[in-house]
């Protein structure tokens, strides 16, 4: 008795962390979801339970979302510069992480760590010069401007994952399509990528979601709302001096973060083993 | 015509030659993204220092050389060194709080029950959803008239209506609240972190030990702890390179506020160097944050090499 008493105990203290974990990590989000579909008169009134439903749901924020603000236009921007910066770092960083996983020496070794470091220089070190030459080009205030700086953090990253990847297709299959008649090239082109489309695909899921994710350079390189991408223009476009559009800011939030909230639980774990870069054999 | 294909043939192959050199193909591989990055990260680098040693402002673009003099006014400003203590705070508080979290945390999704894997997904949504929207969420959750954390305090009796905390408002609090919010951001890496680390303690030495009579604190701390260590170490490093620059929470949240209590070095050089134009002084600000990284960077090399042993 008093051993199904110790173990209903246990499995309740158990349980019960697990929840406080779960309500800790996914309140705000619930919060931004009761949020979006509330009518303004349920949502301001401090005698209303705030955790449900007080009148019936409603769309009007985002119709409102739709109609009176850019934000179509802003998810627009954001897929035009995501699928941009995605086709910027595939085509450098498949090949730089290739050749860093084949070349052999130390010499290859601190270029690979090199490269990667250049993922940890902050983008806050950064925006004053990056401002400036920005403007040189004649970017300033456009998204074209993200384009060109975004993959500055992407390709880093991306070719330190797409190194580890390619050091684990054995290189006798590129030495079998050469003994086949194959170039250098051609048997990279032929056998290597068809075998690393999971690798390629999880690094264009990544680069999308840093781009979607990046806050600081949009902030400081673009002011004109029609420009913004969709994280900056919700963060900042909604609120009008003094006046937040509470609906309306967590109905794009939730519509902005759906999408990368389940790219990000899909690819986890090779997200992991990238940022570790094998610290765990 | 036949001596036409052939000749070209060979042509094509000389210059496969060249092509199937794997040095010359490799830098060719190579050279794109290294460009990238030495055009746009090693050169604004090598301008934020010019800057900061020059009067640049961007109403007066003169790059008159003015030695130090820039980080010694700045060093001597009342808020720049409150910045840099807050920079700390923030920045060891919520990383030590994220750890705490996060090794709580993994210990709970490592034993297997039902709906572990949605629970896990719902964990680690803090950490994927984009910071700035998440952030929006907390600020509409710490508003002055309508917060939820209020509400809930005042419904169960923890708290009068009549003083009802300011959360943004007071100079503690809003310290408290920017802690919070990059704590709850950072937990779930911690978690992933650790969970990456103890999964990959093989079994059979925890199985030897026990053997050997380790009891779970023996084995917590003698084996898991030195095993886990360097990817901790890696995960705890990004974590901390992340907050110590980070603007945009204390950007939407505080902008610094009230009275540069919560300010910090990524929003102080932002707002200096951006908003008000005084590149000189704000790329100044921007750089006493090398000398944290620079360790910071040294300590990771550390620990990725240690793989190779």
């Amino acid at each position: 008795m008093e051993r199904i008493a110790k173990t209903v105990a246990r499995e309740g203290s158990f349980y019960a962390a697990v929840t406080f974990f779960v309500v800790l990590a996914a309140f705000p989000f619930y919060w931004m979801l009761i949020t979006a579909f509330k009518t303004n008169a349920d949502l301001y009134n401090i005698n209303n339970i705030p955790f449900w439903f007080n009148a019936p749901p409603t769309l009007e924020h985002f119709r409102y979302l739709f109609e009176k603000t850019l934000f179509g236009r802003w998810l627009l921007n954001s897929l035009i510069i995501g699928v941009c910066v995605v086709g910027i770092t595939l085509a450098t960083a498949i090949p730089a992480g290739y050749a860093l996983a084949r070349l052999a020496g130390r010499k290859a070794e601190a270029l690979g760590i090199g490269i990667f470091l250049t993922y940890l220089v902050p983008p806050t070190l950064l925006f004053l010069p990056l401002s400036r030459i920005i403007t040189l080009i004649g970017l300033q205030n456009s998204m074209w401007s993200l384009v060109v700086v975004y993959p500055t953090f992407t390709i880093p990253f991306c070719t330190w994952l797409l190194m580890g990847f390619f050091k684990t297709v054995p290189r006798e299959i590129e030495e079998a399509a050469i003994v086949d008649g194959c170039s250098l090239l051609g048997s990279f082109v032929k056998m290597v990528i068809p075998l690393s489309l999971p690798a390629i695909l999880t690094v264009i899921i990544f680069t999308f979601t840093l781009t979607l994710q990046e806050f600081v350079y949009a902030l400081t390189f673009i002011s004109s709302s029609s420009q913004k991408p969709i994280t900056l223009g919700v963060a900042t476009d909604l609120i009008r001096g003094d006046i937040y559009y509470w609906g309306e800011l967590m109905a794009g939030a939730l519509i902005a973060s759906i999408p990368v909230a389940i790219a990000y639980n899909l690819f986890l774990d090779r997200f992991i083993a990238g940022i570790t870069g094998g610290a765990v054999k | 015509m036949v001596a036409i294909t052939e000749r070209l043939r060979e042509r094509r192959s000389r210059f496969q030659f060249v092509l199937d050199r794997p040095q010359v193909l490799g830098s060719l591989f190579l050279s794109p993204a290294i460009l990238y990055v030495l055009v746009l990260v090693g050169l604004p680098f090598l301008l934020a220092i010019y800057y900061a040693l020059s009067a640049y402002t961007i109403y007066n673009p003169s790059y008159h050389f003015v030695g130090l003099s820039n980080f010694i006014e700045v060093v001597q400003s009342q808020t720049f060194r409150r910045t840099l203590v807050n920079t700390f705070v923030f920045t060891i508080a919520s990383q030590f709080l994220g750890l705490i979290l996060g090794k709580f945390g993994a210990l709970l999704l490592l034993r297997p029950f039902a709906g572990r894997k949605i629970v896990r997904a719902l964990i680690v949504l803090p950490w994927a959803v984009p910071i700035a929207l998440a952030t929006v969420a907390w600020e509409w959750m710490f508003d002055s008239l309508y917060s939820v954390i209020n509400w809930t305090l005042e419904a169960v009796g923890l708290m009068n209506p009549a003083n009802a905390p300011n959360w943004l408002g007071e100079p503690t609090l809003a310290m408290i609240c920017v802690i919070i919010v990059n704590a709850w951001r950072f937990f779930p890496f911690a978690i992933v972190i650790f969970l990456a680390g103890i999964t990959a303690v093989p079994q059979d030495v925890l199985d030897a030990a026990t053997v050997d009579g380790a009891g779970f604190w023996r084995r917590n701390y003698q084996i898991i702890v030195p095993m886990i260590l360097p990817i901790v170490v890696v995960g705890l490093i990004f974590g901390t390179v992340f907050t110590f620059t980070d603007l945009s929470i204390v950007y939407l949240l505080t902008q610094g506020g009230p009275v540069n209590a919560t300010q910090v070095l990524g929003n102080l050089g932002f707002q200096i160097g951006i908003l008000s134009g005084d590149v000189a002084h704000g790329a100044a600000i921007s750089l006493f944050m090398l000398p944290v990284l620079f360790v910071l960077v040294i300590l990771m090399l550390r620990f990725i090499r240690r793989r190779e042993i």
